[in-house]
């Protein structure tokens, strides 16, 4: 094809493909438990190979790698058309809107060809090895160590809050690979199989019961030289990649999402719906709460927009958006609490043998800080807000130009 | 604060800016002795000609606005106002403006005053709180009793902004037909205004009781029972309020910031301590959100979007709430010295403490936001 299709045509095409092909939300029965969603990965991989023999998948990817190659605006069109569908949503975080862009910007052609083709035939799942037990907000501060042995990598420590990981194949996983350099430049990326001889993975229970985590085990775990995207001790620059697209998700600005993203999770339970099980909705004290629920739910989308938009126009620098991480974690942390308090002495007691509205709503309360501690707490996010956007001076860090093995660790 | 501008808003909010500094430093606003008129006649005049009450009136009726987008030329001139903590009938004309307007080609013919006030020549305002009274503009207590072809108005409004200086009050009433609104001249006999005090040093409030006044049927405004142009004058009315706090509180907290650089304890800057910046940081969010919800507020209310009630709403809960957590902050950040007559931070936080207050308090417009979500309750 030597001209672009334009994108009104494209969505046409898509219209009518998606209506013969795929299925429709209506007629898709509600996955069985939150417990194990494994069925619904096989599902969303099925889904993704129906996109990709029908020639609608990886839209944003380059064709040499098995995408389209075609523009976000094609991708807007088909997602706008894909509403009513089922889609492989779990496929988009955060294999195609992390991971695979990563790829695109550091890795080999080997790597970019093998996984980022597979992923978009759907025969394979990527995930992240980023985060460690020890670490916290200190991502660079990690001591899984990966050592040369001849022409291999030999990869020891662990890892944890991998999002998704027991549904994939293969991982992007950062290693110290330098210990006499300060900690930013001495830190290798690596593809891993999730399966390789020697990883341990154990999927982590939150206290909602979700069990989407994952912690990792390595012991000598053996990696070829093609393993390593980008440079030997270059890592940073490929996991600063990788945080970005991941910001760029979460505000809803990647390219590399497919279908639109369903609203709230199945447990959750928000102050409107406690007001109308409990039939406290005529009550004006609960129905302030409940006011007070949609103000601020309505002023994050609305600063969404908007900071955006300044982050695309050059009017604000990409840090803003920590102003929204900030933001959503405040409407988190207040639906949770405006739901116990209009559950009232109800609060925390299910019906019979079940949660129940006001049963979940403690269940909702008992993960309220979830969205100040994921994807970075809200203490790093005002940390760079006013530093960043502010202009103010930076925290002491005292292992900064510190060779890393004299920096103090704990144990 | 809009993201971007074109050049004829730049011109319009750069002179309404010229007029608003050269009468109005913030020096002088703080000089202003009780019961010393806050602005005169032919300043506003001034402002008028500058297109002060056009943006939100048609063409045909003498209006017109810079952008064609009138309430976002109107929310421009709200944040000059708001930067300086300027005096002046901007929010009241406008809003009694939005009424007329909006109940043009209903009722009475309103025509020449609507067409008096855009060009200056008269001023009006909003009479719709009573003593005591909290936000209830559809059940006024205030009386309008048939009287021949007329009415007889009863009762007493306050909270009235610069009704004696106002030629015109836009007065709700309960009559027999339910609420209505009347425009009546400030000097028919019955009318008597006198000063309230409140926080706010740049502007006058005023009591104004109706004592047996005789009003004619064509001071009717749109017809008894019609709800539509309360409703957009208090549209009007938040948009007014949330562009000028969002103004003030883009100053207050600039030069908080500022603050935190010069100020050193310690042999450091407050804008070292993390405690400090931590709280910074939460203030740049809801300055930002708070720029953000009026600006879309604006929008819905300029394109008469289904949402704009609720969209006010929200506007009107979050900026009332969250302007006053900021410049609390703004004055803790700054100690004592943010509690003094001298410094600036108490003129932007009479100002938006008292927007907070008026034309619905943050709580009322969450009940409201409960109603419009579940309209069957």
């Amino acid at each position: 094809m030597t001209e672009t299709e334009s994108v009104e045509s494209f969505r046409l095409r898509a219209r009518a493909w998606l209506a013969v092909n795929m299925p429709r939300l209506a007629d898709v029965p509600p996955p069985a438990s939150d417990e194990d969603d494994i069925g619904e990965w096989l599902r969303a991989r099925e889904l993704q190979k129906k996109l990709y023999d029908g020639g609608f998948a990886g839209i944003c990817f380059p064709t040499e790698y098995g995408g389209l190659g075609l523009t976000p605006a094609h991708q807007r069109a088909f997602t706008d058309e894909s509403d009513g569908y089922e889609m492989p949503l779990p496929l988009n975080l955060p294999t195609f809107a992390i991971c695979a862009p990563t790829i695109l910007d550091a890795g080999t052609e080997d790597q970019k060809r093998d996984r980022i083709g597979a992923a978009i035939r759907g025969d394979e799942v990527l995930c992240q090895f980023l985060s460690e037990p020890s670490g916290g907000s200190d991502l660079a501060g990690l001591i899984t160590r990966a050592d040369r042995d001849g022409d291999t990598w030999v990869l020891n420590g662990a890892k944890t809050w991998s999002t998704s990981a027991y549904a994939a194949d293969w991982a992007l996983c950062l290693a110290r690979t330098n210990w006499d350099v300060p900690k930013h430049h001495g830190l290798t990326m690596f593809l891993m199989p999730t399966k390789a001889p020697g990883v341990t993975m154990n999927r982590v229970r939150m206290v909602n019961g979700s069990l989407e985590f994952c912690e990792e085990f390595f012991d000598d775990v053996v990696l070829p030289a093609s393993a390593v995207v980008g440079e030997v001790d270059g890592g940073w620059a490929v996991a600063s990649r990788q945080l970005f697209h991941e910001r760029n998700a979460m505000g809803g600005g990647s390219p590399y999402v497919s279908g639109k993203r369903g609203h709230g999770g199945m447990s959750h339970v928000g102050p409107a719906a406690v007001a109308a099980a409990l039939r406290r909705s005529g009550d004006p004290r609960v129905r302030e709460l409940v006011g007070r629920g949609i103000a601020l739910e309505t002023v994050a989308r609305q600063t969404s927009a908007r900071v955006t938009r300044a982050i695309a126009s050059g009017a604000l620098p990409p840090t803003a958006a920590s102003l929204l991480r900030l933001l959503h974690a405040e409407v988190s942390q207040l639906n949770d609490d405006l739901s116990l308090k209009i559950a009232g002495s109800s609060a925390g007691f299910g019906n019979a043998e079940t949660p129940g509205v006001t049963g979940k709503a403690g269940v909702g309360f008992l993960m309220r800080q979830g969205g100040s501690l994921g994807g970075g707490s809200t203490e790093m996010s005002r940390n760079v807000i006013s530093e960043r956007l502010l202009g103010m001076p930076r925290e002491a860090a005292l292992d900064r130009d510190v060779p890393f093995k004299q920096v103090k660790r704990g144990r | 604060m809009e993201l971007e501008l074109s050049s004829d808003q730049k011109l319009f909010q750069t002179s309404a800016r010229r007029l608003l500094e050269k009468e109005y430093p913030l020096d002088r606003v703080r000089g202003l002795k009780d019961g010393e008129p806050r602005w005169s006649r032919d300043w506003w005049r001034q402002g008028a000609e500058l297109g002060w009450a056009a943006t939100i009136v048609p063409e045909e009726l003498g209006g017109g606005s810079v952008s064609g987008e009138g309430v976002r030329d109107l929310v421009l001139l709200a944040e000059e106002l708001g930067t300086g903590v300027g005096p002046g009938p901007l929010l009241p004309v406008n809003v009694v403006l939005a009424g007329l307007v909006e109940a043009h080609g209903t009722g009475s013919d309103h025509t020449d005053t609507i067409e008096a006030l855009v060009a200056g020549e008269r001023v009006a305002t909003w009479a719709v709180y009573e003593p005591g009274g909290e936000w209830n503009p559809l059940t006024p207590s205030l009386s309008a009793s048939r009287d021949g072809d007329g009415y007889l108005l009863d009762g007493v409004k306050d909270r009235v902004q610069d009704a004696d200086q106002a030629d015109l009050l836009l007065v709700t009433a309960a009559t027999p037909d339910g609420p209505a609104q009347f425009l009546v001249p400030a000097g028919t006999p019955g009318v008597t205004a006198a000063p309230q005090w409140s926080l706010d040093l740049s502007r006058t409030f005023n009591e104004v009781t109706f004592t047996g006044v005789r009003v004619g049927p064509d001071t009717l405004v749109g017809e008894p029972g019609a709800t539509g142009p309360v409703e957009r004058q208090l549209q009007i009315a938040a948009i007014v309020q949330c562009a000028e706090v969002c103004a003030v509180l883009e100053r207050a907290f600039a030069m908080t910031v500022q603050w935190g650089f010069d100020r050193y304890s310690f042999g450091r800057p407050l804008a070292s301590y993390q405690a400090l910046k931590h709280r910074f940081a939460d203030m740049r969010t809801w300055l930002e959100a708070c720029h953000a919800t009026t600006q879309a507020a604006a929008a819905a209310v300029q394109e008469r979007a289904p949402e704009a009630a609720t969209l006010v709403s929200v506007a009107k809960a979050f900026v009332g709430e969250r302007s006053l957590l900021i410049l609390q902050d703004c004055v803790q950040i700054h100690g004592g010295i943010g509690v003094t007559w001298e410094h600036d931070l108490h003129l932007f936080l009479r100002r938006a403490t008292l927007d907070q207050a008026l034309y619905g308090t943050p709580e009322d417009h969450r009940l409201r936001l409960a109603d419009l979500a579940t309209p069957d309750l």
